[in-house]
Protein backbone atom coordinates (compact mmCIF):
# COMPACT_ATOMS: atom_id res chain seq x y z
CA UNK A 1 0.00 0.00 0.00
CA UNK A 2 1.69 3.21 -1.06
CA UNK A 3 -0.90 5.40 0.65
CA UNK A 4 -2.12 5.58 4.15
CA UNK A 5 -4.15 8.10 6.03
CA UNK A 6 -2.61 10.96 7.96
CA UNK A 7 0.27 9.75 10.12
CA UNK A 8 0.66 11.56 13.42
CA UNK A 9 4.01 13.37 13.42
CA UNK A 10 6.06 12.00 16.27
CA UNK A 11 8.72 14.72 16.32
CA UNK A 12 8.11 18.17 17.77
CA UNK A 13 6.58 20.10 14.84
CA UNK A 14 8.52 22.96 13.25
CA UNK A 15 5.36 24.98 13.01
CA UNK A 16 1.91 24.26 14.37
CA UNK A 17 -1.36 26.03 13.60
CA UNK A 18 -4.19 25.39 16.03
CA UNK A 19 -7.81 26.32 15.37
CA UNK A 20 -6.63 29.25 13.33
CA UNK A 21 -9.14 31.62 11.80
CA UNK A 22 -8.26 34.67 9.78
CA UNK A 23 -10.67 37.43 8.93
CA UNK A 24 -9.48 40.42 6.93
CA UNK A 25 -10.40 44.01 7.64
CA UNK A 26 -12.88 43.98 4.76
CA UNK A 27 -14.80 41.12 6.42
CA UNK A 28 -13.49 38.36 4.15
CA UNK A 29 -13.03 35.17 6.06
CA UNK A 30 -9.94 33.46 4.64
CA UNK A 31 -9.48 30.61 7.11
CA UNK A 32 -11.92 28.92 9.44
CA UNK A 33 -10.51 26.56 12.03
CA UNK A 34 -7.26 25.44 10.44
CA UNK A 35 -5.29 22.77 12.29
CA UNK A 36 -1.95 21.89 10.83
CA UNK A 37 1.43 20.76 12.10
CA UNK A 38 4.59 20.45 10.06
CA UNK A 39 7.15 17.92 11.27
CA UNK A 40 10.89 18.46 10.75
CA UNK A 41 12.00 17.15 7.39
CA UNK A 42 8.45 16.96 6.08
CA UNK A 43 7.57 18.17 2.60
CA UNK A 44 4.00 19.32 2.92
CA UNK A 45 1.86 20.49 0.03
CA UNK A 46 -1.08 22.78 0.72
CA UNK A 47 -3.47 22.05 -2.10
CA UNK A 48 -6.70 23.83 -2.75
CA UNK A 49 -8.79 25.86 -5.17
CA UNK A 50 -7.86 29.46 -5.96
CA UNK A 51 -8.64 31.88 -3.17
CA UNK A 52 -9.05 29.23 -0.48
CA UNK A 53 -6.67 30.90 1.92
CA UNK A 54 -3.59 28.77 1.14
CA UNK A 55 -1.34 31.80 0.83
CA UNK A 56 -2.82 33.28 3.99
CA UNK A 57 -1.97 30.08 5.86
CA UNK A 58 1.59 30.35 4.57
CA UNK A 59 1.91 33.98 5.66
CA UNK A 60 0.66 33.00 9.12
CA UNK A 61 3.32 30.29 9.33
CA UNK A 62 5.98 32.84 8.35
CA UNK A 63 4.78 35.33 10.92
CA UNK A 64 3.95 37.85 8.20
CA UNK A 65 0.35 37.93 9.43
CA UNK A 66 -1.36 37.35 12.74
CA UNK A 67 -4.31 34.98 13.16
CA UNK A 68 -7.65 36.51 14.15
CA UNK A 69 -8.19 33.65 16.59
CA UNK A 70 -6.24 30.49 17.32
CA UNK A 71 -2.51 30.11 17.69
CA UNK A 72 0.57 29.78 15.54
CA UNK A 73 3.64 28.26 17.19
CA UNK A 74 6.99 28.30 15.51
CA UNK A 75 9.52 26.00 17.03
CA UNK A 76 12.59 27.44 15.37
CA UNK A 77 15.09 30.06 16.41
CA UNK A 78 13.30 33.12 15.05
CA UNK A 79 13.41 34.96 12.77
CA UNK A 80 16.07 33.88 10.31
CA UNK A 81 15.15 30.24 10.27
CA UNK A 82 12.21 30.75 7.91
CA UNK A 83 12.84 31.01 4.19
CA UNK A 84 10.06 32.35 1.99
CA UNK A 85 9.65 32.11 -1.77
CA UNK A 86 6.91 34.28 -3.22
CA UNK A 87 4.73 33.68 -6.24
CA UNK A 88 6.90 36.05 -8.24
CA UNK A 89 10.68 35.91 -7.91
CA UNK A 90 10.58 39.29 -6.07
CA UNK A 91 14.22 40.14 -6.66
CA UNK A 92 15.76 43.57 -6.20
CA UNK A 93 16.14 44.72 -9.81
CA UNK A 94 18.97 47.10 -8.91
CA UNK A 95 21.15 44.40 -7.41
CA UNK A 96 23.14 41.59 -9.02
CA UNK A 97 22.20 37.94 -8.51
CA UNK A 98 24.98 37.69 -5.94
CA UNK A 99 23.78 40.71 -3.96
CA UNK A 100 20.19 39.49 -4.10
CA UNK A 101 21.14 36.15 -2.60
CA UNK A 102 23.36 37.86 -0.03
CA UNK A 103 20.56 40.10 1.26
CA UNK A 104 19.39 37.87 4.14
CA UNK A 105 22.98 37.37 5.27
CA UNK A 106 23.61 41.12 5.15
CA UNK A 107 20.45 41.71 7.17
CA UNK A 108 21.56 39.18 9.76
CA UNK A 109 24.90 40.91 10.00
CA UNK A 110 27.17 38.13 8.77
CA UNK A 111 30.80 39.08 8.07
CA UNK A 112 31.28 39.95 4.41
CA UNK A 113 33.74 37.17 3.63
CA UNK A 114 31.58 34.52 5.23
CA UNK A 115 28.50 35.80 3.38
CA UNK A 116 30.40 35.74 0.10
CA UNK A 117 31.47 32.16 0.64
CA UNK A 118 27.96 31.00 1.46
CA UNK A 119 26.44 32.84 -1.48
CA UNK A 120 28.98 31.23 -3.78
CA UNK A 121 28.00 27.79 -2.51
CA UNK A 122 24.31 28.54 -2.94
CA UNK A 123 24.73 29.76 -6.48
CA UNK A 124 26.74 26.70 -7.38
CA UNK A 125 24.15 24.33 -5.98
CA UNK A 126 21.39 25.98 -8.01
CA UNK A 127 23.40 26.10 -11.23
CA UNK A 128 23.76 29.86 -11.06
CA UNK A 129 27.53 30.19 -10.65
CA UNK A 130 28.00 31.84 -14.04
CA UNK A 131 25.43 34.50 -13.22
CA UNK A 132 26.70 36.03 -10.00
CA UNK A 133 27.21 39.43 -11.63
CA UNK A 134 24.08 39.37 -13.81
CA UNK A 135 21.08 41.57 -13.08
CA UNK A 136 17.63 40.00 -12.64
CA UNK A 137 16.30 41.56 -15.83
CA UNK A 138 18.85 39.59 -17.82
CA UNK A 139 17.47 36.30 -16.49
CA UNK A 140 14.60 34.11 -17.66
CA UNK A 141 11.66 33.31 -15.40
CA UNK A 142 13.11 29.97 -14.33
CA UNK A 143 16.50 31.46 -13.51
CA UNK A 144 14.91 34.25 -11.49
CA UNK A 145 13.00 31.67 -9.50
CA UNK A 146 16.27 29.81 -8.83
CA UNK A 147 17.77 33.03 -7.50
CA UNK A 148 14.72 33.54 -5.33
CA UNK A 149 15.10 30.02 -3.90
CA UNK A 150 18.82 30.54 -3.39
CA UNK A 151 18.04 33.71 -1.44
CA UNK A 152 15.44 31.95 0.71
CA UNK A 153 17.99 29.28 1.57
CA UNK A 154 20.93 31.62 2.08
CA UNK A 155 20.45 31.91 5.83
CA UNK A 156 20.12 28.13 6.18
CA UNK A 157 16.51 28.04 7.34
CA UNK A 158 14.94 24.97 8.88
CA UNK A 159 11.58 25.82 7.37
CA UNK A 160 11.12 26.83 3.75
CA UNK A 161 7.76 28.21 2.64
CA UNK A 162 6.90 28.46 -1.03
CA UNK A 163 3.80 30.22 -2.33
CA UNK A 164 2.93 28.73 -5.74
CA UNK A 165 6.51 29.37 -6.80
CA UNK A 166 6.41 27.70 -10.19
CA UNK A 167 2.90 28.66 -11.30
CA UNK A 168 4.10 31.12 -13.93
CA UNK A 169 6.74 28.87 -15.50
CA UNK A 170 6.55 26.62 -18.52
CA UNK A 171 6.16 22.92 -17.85
CA UNK A 172 9.71 21.82 -18.66
CA UNK A 173 11.24 24.48 -16.42
CA UNK A 174 8.69 23.67 -13.79
CA UNK A 175 9.60 19.98 -13.78
CA UNK A 176 13.26 20.77 -13.62
CA UNK A 177 12.73 23.09 -10.67
CA UNK A 178 10.57 20.43 -8.99
CA UNK A 179 13.51 18.04 -9.19
CA UNK A 180 15.93 20.68 -7.96
CA UNK A 181 13.66 21.39 -5.02
CA UNK A 182 13.60 17.69 -4.16
CA UNK A 183 17.40 17.60 -4.33
CA UNK A 184 17.65 20.56 -1.97
CA UNK A 185 15.16 19.05 0.41
CA UNK A 186 17.10 15.77 0.55
CA UNK A 187 20.40 17.54 1.03
CA UNK A 188 19.44 20.01 3.72
CA UNK A 189 17.29 18.54 6.48
CA UNK A 190 14.57 21.06 5.70
CA UNK A 191 10.88 21.16 6.38
CA UNK A 192 9.14 22.51 3.30
CA UNK A 193 5.60 23.78 2.95
CA UNK A 194 4.54 24.71 -0.51
CA UNK A 195 1.26 26.03 -1.73
CA UNK A 196 -0.01 24.82 -5.07
CA UNK A 197 -3.20 24.33 -7.00
CA UNK A 198 -1.68 21.56 -9.10
CA UNK A 199 -2.62 18.01 -8.17
CA UNK A 200 0.31 16.66 -10.20
CA UNK A 201 2.87 18.90 -8.61
CA UNK A 202 1.70 18.08 -5.10
CA UNK A 203 1.69 14.34 -5.83
CA UNK A 204 5.17 14.50 -7.29
CA UNK A 205 6.83 16.54 -4.56
CA UNK A 206 5.10 16.08 -1.27
CA UNK A 207 5.49 13.54 1.49
CA UNK A 208 2.17 14.78 2.80
CA UNK A 209 -0.66 16.63 1.09
CA UNK A 210 -3.19 18.73 2.96
CA UNK A 211 -6.30 19.51 0.91
CA UNK A 212 -8.06 22.76 1.73
CA UNK A 213 -11.73 23.56 1.12
CA UNK A 214 -12.85 26.63 -0.77
CA UNK A 215 -12.99 29.84 1.26
CA UNK A 216 -13.05 29.97 4.19
CA UNK A 217 -10.29 27.40 4.08
CA UNK A 218 -9.90 24.48 6.40
CA UNK A 219 -8.31 21.06 5.97
CA UNK A 220 -10.73 18.58 4.45
CA UNK A 221 -8.33 15.79 3.64
CA UNK A 222 -4.79 14.70 4.32
CA UNK A 223 -2.87 12.24 2.21
CA UNK A 224 0.50 10.79 3.05
CA UNK A 225 2.61 9.95 0.02
CA UNK A 226 5.02 7.15 0.79
CA UNK A 227 6.73 6.88 -2.57
CA UNK A 228 10.44 6.50 -1.91
CA UNK A 229 13.16 9.02 -2.62
CA UNK A 230 14.73 9.67 -5.00
CA UNK A 231 11.73 10.55 -7.07
CA UNK A 232 12.72 11.34 -10.60
CA UNK A 233 11.42 11.22 -14.16
CA UNK A 234 10.67 7.51 -13.72
CA UNK A 235 8.38 8.27 -10.85
CA UNK A 236 6.29 10.53 -13.07
CA UNK A 237 5.29 7.53 -15.16
CA UNK A 238 4.85 5.06 -12.31
CA UNK A 239 1.69 3.38 -11.08
CA UNK A 240 2.31 4.78 -7.62
CA UNK A 241 2.37 8.32 -8.92
CA UNK A 242 -0.79 7.92 -10.96
CA UNK A 243 -2.60 6.34 -8.06
CA UNK A 244 -1.57 9.20 -5.77
CA UNK A 245 -2.77 11.71 -8.36
CA UNK A 246 -6.14 9.97 -8.50
CA UNK A 247 -6.53 9.91 -4.71
CA UNK A 248 -5.56 13.56 -4.46
CA UNK A 249 -7.92 14.54 -7.30
CA UNK A 250 -10.80 12.78 -5.61
CA UNK A 251 -10.05 14.50 -2.33
CA UNK A 252 -9.89 17.86 -4.05
CA UNK A 253 -13.15 17.22 -5.89
CA UNK A 254 -14.76 16.37 -2.59
CA UNK A 255 -13.36 19.60 -1.10
CA UNK A 256 -14.95 21.61 -3.89
CA UNK A 257 -18.21 19.68 -3.66
CA UNK A 258 -18.56 20.31 0.03
CA UNK A 259 -18.41 24.06 -0.13
CA UNK B 1 28.95 55.81 -35.00
CA UNK B 2 27.17 55.73 -38.33
CA UNK B 3 23.89 55.24 -36.46
CA UNK B 4 24.39 58.29 -34.23
CA UNK B 5 25.19 60.34 -37.32
CA UNK B 6 22.05 59.06 -39.03
CA UNK B 7 20.10 59.93 -35.90
CA UNK B 8 21.52 63.43 -35.64
CA UNK B 9 21.42 64.42 -39.27
CA UNK B 10 17.67 64.98 -39.77
CA UNK B 11 17.11 67.18 -36.69
CA UNK B 12 20.27 69.19 -37.45
CA UNK B 13 19.03 69.71 -40.99
CA UNK B 14 15.62 70.88 -39.77
CA UNK B 15 17.18 73.35 -37.32
CA UNK B 16 19.45 74.82 -40.02
CA UNK B 17 16.50 75.07 -42.38
CA UNK B 18 14.42 76.90 -39.77
CA UNK B 19 17.26 79.34 -39.02
CA UNK B 20 17.76 79.99 -42.74
CA UNK B 21 14.04 80.65 -43.20
CA UNK B 22 14.14 83.10 -40.25
CA UNK B 23 17.16 84.93 -41.70
CA UNK B 24 15.52 85.06 -45.14
CA UNK B 25 12.25 86.38 -43.69
CA UNK B 26 14.01 89.15 -41.78
CA UNK B 27 16.05 90.21 -44.82
CA UNK B 28 13.37 89.98 -47.48
CA UNK B 29 10.67 91.76 -45.45
CA UNK B 30 13.21 94.34 -44.15
CA UNK B 31 12.15 93.73 -40.55
CA UNK B 32 14.00 96.24 -38.34
CA UNK B 33 16.34 94.65 -35.82
CA UNK B 34 14.64 96.33 -32.86
CA UNK B 35 11.57 94.21 -33.70
CA UNK B 36 13.13 90.93 -34.75
CA UNK B 37 16.83 90.47 -35.40
CA UNK B 38 17.94 87.63 -37.67
CA UNK B 39 20.03 84.71 -36.40
CA UNK B 40 23.23 86.13 -37.83
CA UNK B 41 22.71 89.47 -36.08
CA UNK B 42 21.99 87.59 -32.82
CA UNK B 43 25.16 85.57 -33.26
CA UNK B 44 27.10 88.80 -33.74
CA UNK B 45 25.53 90.25 -30.59
CA UNK B 46 26.45 87.08 -28.73
CA UNK B 47 30.07 87.49 -29.82
CA UNK B 48 30.27 91.25 -29.16
CA UNK B 49 28.46 91.18 -25.83
CA UNK B 50 30.14 88.01 -24.57
CA UNK B 51 32.15 89.89 -21.88
CA UNK B 52 28.87 91.18 -20.42
CA UNK B 53 26.69 88.15 -21.03
CA UNK B 54 29.01 85.35 -19.94
CA UNK B 55 29.48 86.53 -16.32
CA UNK B 56 25.72 87.08 -16.16
CA UNK B 57 25.16 83.53 -17.40
CA UNK B 58 27.52 82.14 -14.77
CA UNK B 59 25.69 84.13 -12.12
CA UNK B 60 22.30 82.72 -13.15
CA UNK B 61 23.66 79.19 -13.46
CA UNK B 62 25.24 79.39 -10.02
CA UNK B 63 21.90 80.38 -8.51
CA UNK B 64 20.18 77.59 -10.47
CA UNK B 65 22.75 75.02 -9.39
CA UNK B 66 22.57 75.94 -5.72
CA UNK B 67 18.78 75.92 -5.78
CA UNK B 68 18.71 72.54 -7.53
CA UNK B 69 21.16 71.04 -5.07
CA UNK B 70 19.08 72.29 -2.15
CA UNK B 71 15.91 70.96 -3.82
CA UNK B 72 17.48 67.54 -4.33
CA UNK B 73 18.74 67.21 -0.76
CA UNK B 74 15.77 68.75 1.04
CA UNK B 75 13.19 67.26 -1.35
CA UNK B 76 14.50 63.73 -0.84
CA UNK B 77 14.86 64.43 2.89
CA UNK B 78 11.26 65.58 3.18
CA UNK B 79 10.10 62.52 1.21
CA UNK B 80 11.85 60.21 3.68
CA UNK B 81 10.24 62.10 6.55
CA UNK B 82 6.78 61.96 4.93
CA UNK B 83 6.71 58.18 4.55
CA UNK B 84 7.52 57.56 8.21
CA UNK B 85 3.88 57.89 9.20
CA UNK B 86 0.58 58.65 7.53
CA UNK B 87 -0.13 61.51 9.95
CA UNK B 88 3.19 63.18 9.10
CA UNK B 89 2.38 62.98 5.42
CA UNK B 90 -1.15 64.28 5.94
CA UNK B 91 0.09 67.21 8.03
CA UNK B 92 3.13 68.26 6.00
CA UNK B 93 2.21 67.52 2.41
CA UNK B 94 -0.41 70.33 2.19
CA UNK B 95 2.35 72.85 2.90
CA UNK B 96 4.40 71.52 0.02
CA UNK B 97 1.34 71.71 -2.25
CA UNK B 98 0.51 75.26 -1.16
CA UNK B 99 4.08 76.34 -1.90
CA UNK B 100 3.88 74.63 -5.25
CA UNK B 101 0.60 76.17 -6.42
CA UNK B 102 1.36 79.72 -5.27
CA UNK B 103 2.93 81.54 -8.23
CA UNK B 104 6.56 82.42 -7.67
CA UNK B 105 6.11 85.97 -9.02
CA UNK B 106 3.67 86.54 -6.17
CA UNK B 107 6.01 85.32 -3.43
CA UNK B 108 9.29 86.62 -4.82
CA UNK B 109 8.73 90.31 -3.81
CA UNK B 110 7.98 89.20 -0.25
CA UNK B 111 11.05 87.03 -0.10
CA UNK B 112 13.16 89.91 -1.42
CA UNK B 113 11.83 92.09 1.40
CA UNK B 114 12.25 89.45 4.09
CA UNK B 115 15.67 88.21 3.13
CA UNK B 116 18.35 90.87 3.33
CA UNK B 117 20.87 89.09 1.14
CA UNK B 118 19.50 89.44 -2.41
CA UNK B 119 21.50 86.54 -3.75
CA UNK B 120 20.18 84.25 -1.02
CA UNK B 121 16.64 85.43 -1.77
CA UNK B 122 17.12 84.52 -5.44
CA UNK B 123 18.36 81.03 -4.54
CA UNK B 124 15.40 80.65 -2.20
CA UNK B 125 12.95 81.59 -4.97
CA UNK B 126 14.47 79.12 -7.42
CA UNK B 127 14.54 76.48 -4.71
CA UNK B 128 10.84 76.94 -3.97
CA UNK B 129 9.80 75.99 -7.50
CA UNK B 130 12.39 73.23 -7.89
CA UNK B 131 11.60 71.59 -4.57
CA UNK B 132 8.18 70.09 -5.22
CA UNK B 133 8.82 67.71 -8.15
CA UNK B 134 11.71 66.08 -6.26
CA UNK B 135 9.75 65.79 -3.02
CA UNK B 136 6.54 64.50 -4.64
CA UNK B 137 8.29 62.05 -6.96
CA UNK B 138 10.59 60.68 -4.30
CA UNK B 139 7.66 60.21 -1.92
CA UNK B 140 5.87 58.23 -4.61
CA UNK B 141 9.00 56.18 -5.25
CA UNK B 142 9.57 55.38 -1.59
CA UNK B 143 5.98 54.20 -1.35
CA UNK B 144 6.19 52.09 -4.52
CA UNK B 145 8.65 49.58 -3.11
CA UNK B 146 7.65 46.00 -3.94
CA UNK B 147 5.53 44.88 -0.98
CA UNK B 148 6.90 41.35 -1.23
CA UNK B 149 10.39 42.74 -0.74
CA UNK B 150 9.08 44.60 2.29
CA UNK B 151 7.62 41.30 3.56
CA UNK B 152 11.02 39.74 3.10
CA UNK B 153 12.59 42.46 5.22
CA UNK B 154 10.03 41.77 7.95
CA UNK B 155 10.85 38.09 7.79
CA UNK B 156 14.43 38.91 8.77
CA UNK B 157 13.32 41.36 11.42
CA UNK B 158 14.91 44.35 9.70
CA UNK B 159 14.89 47.79 11.23
CA UNK B 160 13.19 50.75 9.59
CA UNK B 161 16.61 52.11 8.64
CA UNK B 162 17.60 48.87 6.91
CA UNK B 163 14.32 48.75 5.01
CA UNK B 164 14.96 52.32 3.88
CA UNK B 165 18.54 51.66 2.88
CA UNK B 166 18.15 48.29 1.22
CA UNK B 167 14.71 48.52 -0.37
CA UNK B 168 12.98 51.90 -0.28
CA UNK B 169 15.82 54.19 -1.38
CA UNK B 170 16.85 52.07 -4.38
CA UNK B 171 13.19 51.70 -5.37
CA UNK B 172 12.79 55.47 -5.23
CA UNK B 173 15.93 56.29 -7.23
CA UNK B 174 14.29 56.30 -10.70
CA UNK B 175 11.46 58.48 -9.36
CA UNK B 176 13.90 60.86 -7.68
CA UNK B 177 15.92 61.22 -10.87
CA UNK B 178 12.75 61.81 -12.89
CA UNK B 179 11.76 64.56 -10.46
CA UNK B 180 15.23 66.05 -10.61
CA UNK B 181 15.01 66.34 -14.39
CA UNK B 182 11.85 68.41 -14.08
CA UNK B 183 13.31 70.42 -11.22
CA UNK B 184 16.40 71.33 -13.26
CA UNK B 185 14.35 73.30 -15.77
CA UNK B 186 12.16 74.77 -13.05
CA UNK B 187 15.16 75.95 -11.02
CA UNK B 188 16.47 77.84 -14.04
CA UNK B 189 13.06 79.41 -14.66
CA UNK B 190 12.77 80.20 -10.96
CA UNK B 191 16.16 81.89 -10.93
CA UNK B 192 15.25 84.02 -13.96
CA UNK B 193 11.81 84.96 -12.63
CA UNK B 194 13.33 85.95 -9.28
CA UNK B 195 15.95 88.09 -11.02
CA UNK B 196 13.19 89.79 -12.98
CA UNK B 197 11.32 90.60 -9.79
CA UNK B 198 14.50 91.79 -8.10
CA UNK B 199 14.99 93.87 -11.24
CA UNK B 200 17.56 96.58 -11.60
CA UNK B 201 17.33 97.24 -7.90
CA UNK B 202 18.99 93.93 -7.24
CA UNK B 203 22.68 93.86 -6.57
CA UNK B 204 22.97 90.62 -8.48
CA UNK B 205 23.41 90.79 -12.22
CA UNK B 206 22.24 87.59 -13.80
CA UNK B 207 20.99 87.03 -17.31
CA UNK B 208 17.46 88.21 -16.51
CA UNK B 209 18.87 91.51 -15.39
CA UNK B 210 20.75 91.79 -18.71
CA UNK B 211 17.54 91.02 -20.60
CA UNK B 212 15.65 93.73 -18.72
CA UNK B 213 18.48 96.18 -19.31
CA UNK B 214 18.61 95.34 -23.01
CA UNK B 215 14.85 95.84 -23.19
CA UNK B 216 15.07 99.31 -21.68
CA UNK B 217 17.79 100.35 -24.09
CA UNK B 218 16.15 98.65 -27.08
CA UNK B 219 19.25 96.53 -27.59
CA UNK B 220 17.05 93.79 -28.98
CA UNK B 221 19.82 91.64 -30.54
CA UNK B 222 21.55 91.50 -27.16
CA UNK B 223 18.25 90.52 -25.58
CA UNK B 224 17.91 87.66 -28.04
CA UNK B 225 21.52 86.66 -27.42
CA UNK B 226 20.78 86.44 -23.69
CA UNK B 227 17.62 84.44 -24.43
CA UNK B 228 19.63 82.06 -26.59
CA UNK B 229 22.05 81.51 -23.73
CA UNK B 230 19.18 80.84 -21.34
CA UNK B 231 17.47 78.38 -23.66
CA UNK B 232 20.78 76.68 -24.40
CA UNK B 233 21.55 76.35 -20.68
CA UNK B 234 18.11 74.87 -20.08
CA UNK B 235 18.65 72.27 -22.78
CA UNK B 236 22.14 71.45 -21.51
CA UNK B 237 20.91 71.14 -17.94
CA UNK B 238 18.18 68.75 -19.03
CA UNK B 239 20.66 66.72 -21.08
CA UNK B 240 23.05 66.63 -18.14
CA UNK B 241 20.39 65.39 -15.72
CA UNK B 242 19.16 62.85 -18.26
CA UNK B 243 22.73 61.64 -18.57
CA UNK B 244 23.04 61.29 -14.80
CA UNK B 245 19.76 59.38 -14.76
CA UNK B 246 20.90 57.09 -17.56
CA UNK B 247 24.20 56.30 -15.88
CA UNK B 248 22.62 55.62 -12.51
CA UNK B 249 19.95 53.31 -13.94
CA UNK B 250 21.56 51.77 -17.01
CA UNK B 251 22.13 48.39 -15.40
CA UNK B 252 18.64 47.67 -14.23
CA UNK B 253 15.85 50.14 -14.88
CA UNK B 254 13.55 49.78 -17.88
CA UNK B 255 13.92 53.48 -18.69
CA UNK B 256 17.65 53.16 -19.34
CA UNK B 257 18.16 49.59 -20.48
CA UNK B 258 18.98 48.91 -24.09
CA UNK B 259 16.68 46.31 -25.52
CA UNK B 260 18.26 44.91 -28.67
CA UNK B 261 21.51 43.78 -27.13
CA UNK B 262 19.78 41.63 -24.53
CA UNK B 263 20.45 37.96 -24.90
CA UNK B 264 18.52 36.16 -22.22
CA UNK B 265 20.52 34.29 -19.67
CA UNK B 266 18.49 31.14 -20.20
CA UNK B 267 19.98 31.08 -23.70
CA UNK B 268 23.47 31.57 -22.29
CA UNK B 269 22.71 28.93 -19.70
CA UNK B 270 21.52 26.43 -22.30
CA UNK B 271 24.42 27.05 -24.62
CA UNK B 272 26.74 26.65 -21.66
CA UNK B 273 25.37 23.23 -20.76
Amino acid sequence: MPLRVSPIPTLEPVVRLQRVTKRFAGGTEALAGLDLAVAPGQLLALLGPSGCGKSTALRLMAGLAEPTTGSVERNIPAPHAVGFVFQEPTLMPWATVEDNVALPLKLLGLPRAEARRRVGERLKRLGLDGFARAYPRELSGGMKMRVSIARALAAQPRLLLLDEPFAALDEITRWRLNDELLDLWRAENLAIVFVTHSVYESAYLATRIAVLSARPGRIVGEIAVDAPAPRGPDYRGSEDYLRTCRTVSESLAKALGES
Amino acid sequence: MRRTLANLLPPAFVVILALAAWEALVRLRHIPEYLLPGPLRIAAALRDDWPVLFPALLQTLAITGEALLAAAVLGAGLAVLLIQAKWIERSLFPFAVILQVTPLVAIAPLLLIWVKDVRLALVLCAFLVAFFPVAANTTLGLQSADHHLLDLMRLYGSSRWKVLRFIRLPSALPYFLGGLRISGGLALIGAVVAEFVAGTGGAASGLAYRILEAGYTLAIPRMFAALTLLAGSGVLLYALLSGVSYFALRRWHESAVRRESAQTSEEQYRSGL
